[in-house]
């Protein structure tokens, strides 16, 4: 179950919170939406795109691609409905500076994409980090460099995480693991973007978008409205409004750029979300995302079926990446196994947060075929049996 | 009968009303503005007609006029 | 007397970095002008693009969102569906709207949006220093073609007006100059019109401003109004290209 580590405060207390974790989940995202409504079964695609009418989005701008055209072709019929605006722009990077406009306008604004899409949004995304503008960014990776293919892939982590654009910024990764929590995290995301005026993005893939499961989901926002003191409305009884990213004076840069790493040091320090799960007597953590932690989930059963004490940190925000949880745990459980659907992207996060003695090893899987839950229990297998085991 | 004030603050001397003006009264003179720039004058304003001819092509707007 | 020309008060008390000579200042005042005429200053929205005309914001007296390199039109879009009832325009020089910008502006246009677009062309990249634009007239010499440009390699200066005058979507669309009083005069007409189709739901406007660029072109501001009389408006003939008396309507 998902847990809001947010909660988990520094210190030993921290440390033990973060180790006993499984027995007391402080927050679950969905808690309150699991009581007491109804569930429906529907893919994740289309989960995100009734997240985002109920989340009050009413502005969705969006170019097609395999594999998450689902999003905008639930769109096209639904938001009409709510007096909502569908636009299928003549590119994603219009796409994107739609959003860009909608945003600066006030509104509740997104786009969706895959990988070769969301690398033609980046300059948008740049901008919208560098103007403080909210947005919701979806991206339904595939598989890559290139046109790469339509197969899930976590190869898009690098380019989710680390800005992707051009300067010095981050936006908010969210990465959901099953169609629950496509749901939950698209509203999660848009309250996000709105609290730091940032563009926050959710990094699910093709398995994730296309699965069908049972959700339960709040229904629609009764009221849509969010004071942006900020936005561009036209300047009636007060001060023209500028939006805008150039600062060619250099000590406003300077300003510029420290006042927005100030604001990601904040969302490190507030907003991290991950699930812990069996660590408490583990001997191995497996550290996964996404769909990668959703199979390794089944590994893990397997495993401890077969005695092996292995425990799962799956980070839920990608940035903030949960260093903090990963080094406090890597204290006393020294074997890390961290599985992704690449060649190794956030196992250089894992590597930067471990604490000194742990030992990490990745294993990956360059995407085309999905991750197998066999195969991860043997990395899980060979990993035990290797000496030192026990400690 | 017209009358046209030229800011010459905001001059940057380009000239654009000399060539504008029907009755050929403005002319870039000597005087340089805090800027550097020589800026424009007006001679003979009693001539002055008032078209605004100056003032519409002045990219600075830096000439307003009265008629 | 009466004062028969003033500042607009849609524009800030502010002085233009433009260059001496530069067009691009009797343009932003008679986009002013234009707002003021209309009265719709509180409610109107800016988009201002890359180049020289980035600054907007800084001489404008009314909200602006800045756009990335050619995109404006897609930002305005962005604006517009969100406010239908306020003036949205863009401001975009040749680099930004007729190179890296084509694509926006030709759907912006194709979709009709109901917004209103000002085309400041100077044949070049002023802004970076003087480079080929599209619009760079043929034996040109720019920064990037120091042998004069030619249709050999480099193609021909681009007319994006005669080209957004085809789109079915595109409800007003002009070109104007502002190399004389009279040409002024009726490049404010152009402009008010656009704007007024825009306030009377008609669809996009789009207009198209012959601008000099005396520092890039390398000669005095009034060898400037005399290349645009000569060497331009020959090739970019001013005339209104198309004019909408009835909106789309399903």
């Amino acid at each position: 179950m998902p847990i809001d580590a947010a909660h988990a405060k520094q210190g030993k207390a921290a440390r033990a919170i973060a180790l006993r974790a499984g027995l007391k989940c402080l927050k679950l995202i969905q808690q309150t939406l699991m009581n007491d409504s109804k569930k429906r079964l529907i893919k994740g695609n289309e989960a995100i795109a009734v997240a985002a009418i109920d989340a009050g989005c009413r502005y969705f701008f969006s170019y097609p691609i395999t594999p998450q055209s689902d999003i905008p072709e639930y769109l096209s019929r639904h938001l009409p409905e709510v007096g909502g605006t569908f636009l299928q722009a003549e590119s994603e990077i219009a796409a994107i500076n739609m959003v860009l406009g909608a945003s600066a306008a006030g509104a509740r604004a997104m786009t969706s994409s895959s990988g070769p899409g969301i690398s033609l949004k980046q300059e948008g995304i740049s901008y919208m980090a560098s103007d403080e503008l909210p947005a919701l960014i979806v991206n339904i990776s595939r598989t890559g460099p290139g046109l790469g293919g339509i197969a899930a892939s976590q190869g898009d982590y690098f380019q989710a995480t680390k800005g992707g654009g051009h300067g010095d910024y981050r936006t908010i990764v969210l990465a959901p693991y099953s169609v629950q929590e496509m749901y939950d995290l698209t509203i999660k995301g848009f309250d996000l973007a709105d609290k730091y005026r940032m563009p926050v993005m959710i990094l699910a893939d093709s398995v994730l978008g296309q699965m069908k499961e049972p959700v339960a989901m709040v229904g629609k926002k009764k009221s849509t409205a969010i004071k942006k003191d900020w936005a561009l409305t036209g300047c009636e009884g007060r001060r023209p409004h500028v939006i805008k990213s150039l600062y060619l004076d250099g000590d406003k840069s300077i300003e510029h750029n420290w006042k927005l790493f100030k604001k990601y040091q904040k969302i490190q320090k507030n907003e991290v979300m991950c699930e812990i799960k069996d660590c408490i007597d583990a001997d191995i953590i497996l550290i996964a995302f996404g769909s990668a932690a959703r199979i390794a989930k089944t590994s893990i059963e397997m495993a401890q079926e077969k005695g092996i004490k292995v425990g799962m940190l799956r980070p839920i925000t990608l940035f903030p990446f949960p260093n903090q949880q990963i080094e406090d745990l890597s204290k006393d459980i020294k074997k890390i196994l961290v599985v992704e659907q690449n060649t190794g992207q956030m196992v250089e996060d894992v590597l930067i947060s471990v604490s000194k003695n742990a030992k990490v090893t990745f294993y990956g899987k360059p995407t085309g075929n999905a991750l197998e839950a066999e195969e991860i229990l043997g990395q899980i297998e060979k990993l035990k049996n290797k000496k030192g085991f026990n400690r | 009968m017209g009358k046209i004030r030229i800011d010459i603050e905001r001059c940057k001397g380009c000239g654009l009303c000399v060539i504008a003006c029907q009755k050929k009264l403005i002319k870039i003179g000597d005087n340089m503005n805090s800027l550097g720039y020589h800026t424009a004058q007006i001679n003979d304003e009693k001539k002055c007609i008032g078209c605004a001819n100056c003032a519409e092509m002045c990219p600075d707007i830096a000439i307003e006029v009265w008629k | 007397m009466k004062q028969v020309f003033e500042r607009p008060e849609s524009l800030k008390e502010v002085s233009f970095h433009f260059c001496p000579g530069c067009h691009h200042g009797i343009i932003h005042r008679i986009v002013a002008e234009v707002i003021d005429k209309l009265e719709v200053r509180t409610r109107t929205i800016g988009v201002s693009s890359v180049g020289c005309s980035v600054f907007l914001y800084d001489y404008f007296n009314i909200d602006v969102c800045e756009a990335p390199h050619g995109r404006a039109p897609a930002v305005a879009t962005g604006v517009k569906r969100v406010y239908k009832d306020r003036i949205v325009f863009t401001f975009q020089g040749d680099g930004d709207l007729a190179a890296i910008g084509t694509s926006e502006i030709i759907h912006t246009a194709n979709r009709g949006e109901n917004i209103t677009v000002i085309f400041v062309n100077n044949t070049v990249f002023g802004m970076t220093g003087g480079q080929m634009a599209p619009t760079t007239m043929l034996g040109q010499e720019t920064t990037t073609t120091p042998l004069g440009r030619s249709f050999i390699g480099d193609g021909y200066p681009i007319k994006m007006s005669e080209m957004l005058a085809t789109l079915e979507g595109c409800s007003f669309v002009a070109r104007v100059a502002v190399n004389t009083p009279a040409n002024v005069r009726k490049a404010r007409k152009a402009i008010l019109k656009a704007f007024e189709m825009q306030v009377n739901n008609m669809g996009f406007s789009f207009v198209e401003v012959l601008s000099a660029c005396p520092t890039n072109w390398k000669m005095s501001p009034q060898d400037a109004l005399k290349r645009i009389k000569d060497e331009l408006i020959p090739y970019f003939p001013l005339k209104i290209f198309k004019e909408k008396t009835i909106p789309d309507t399903l």
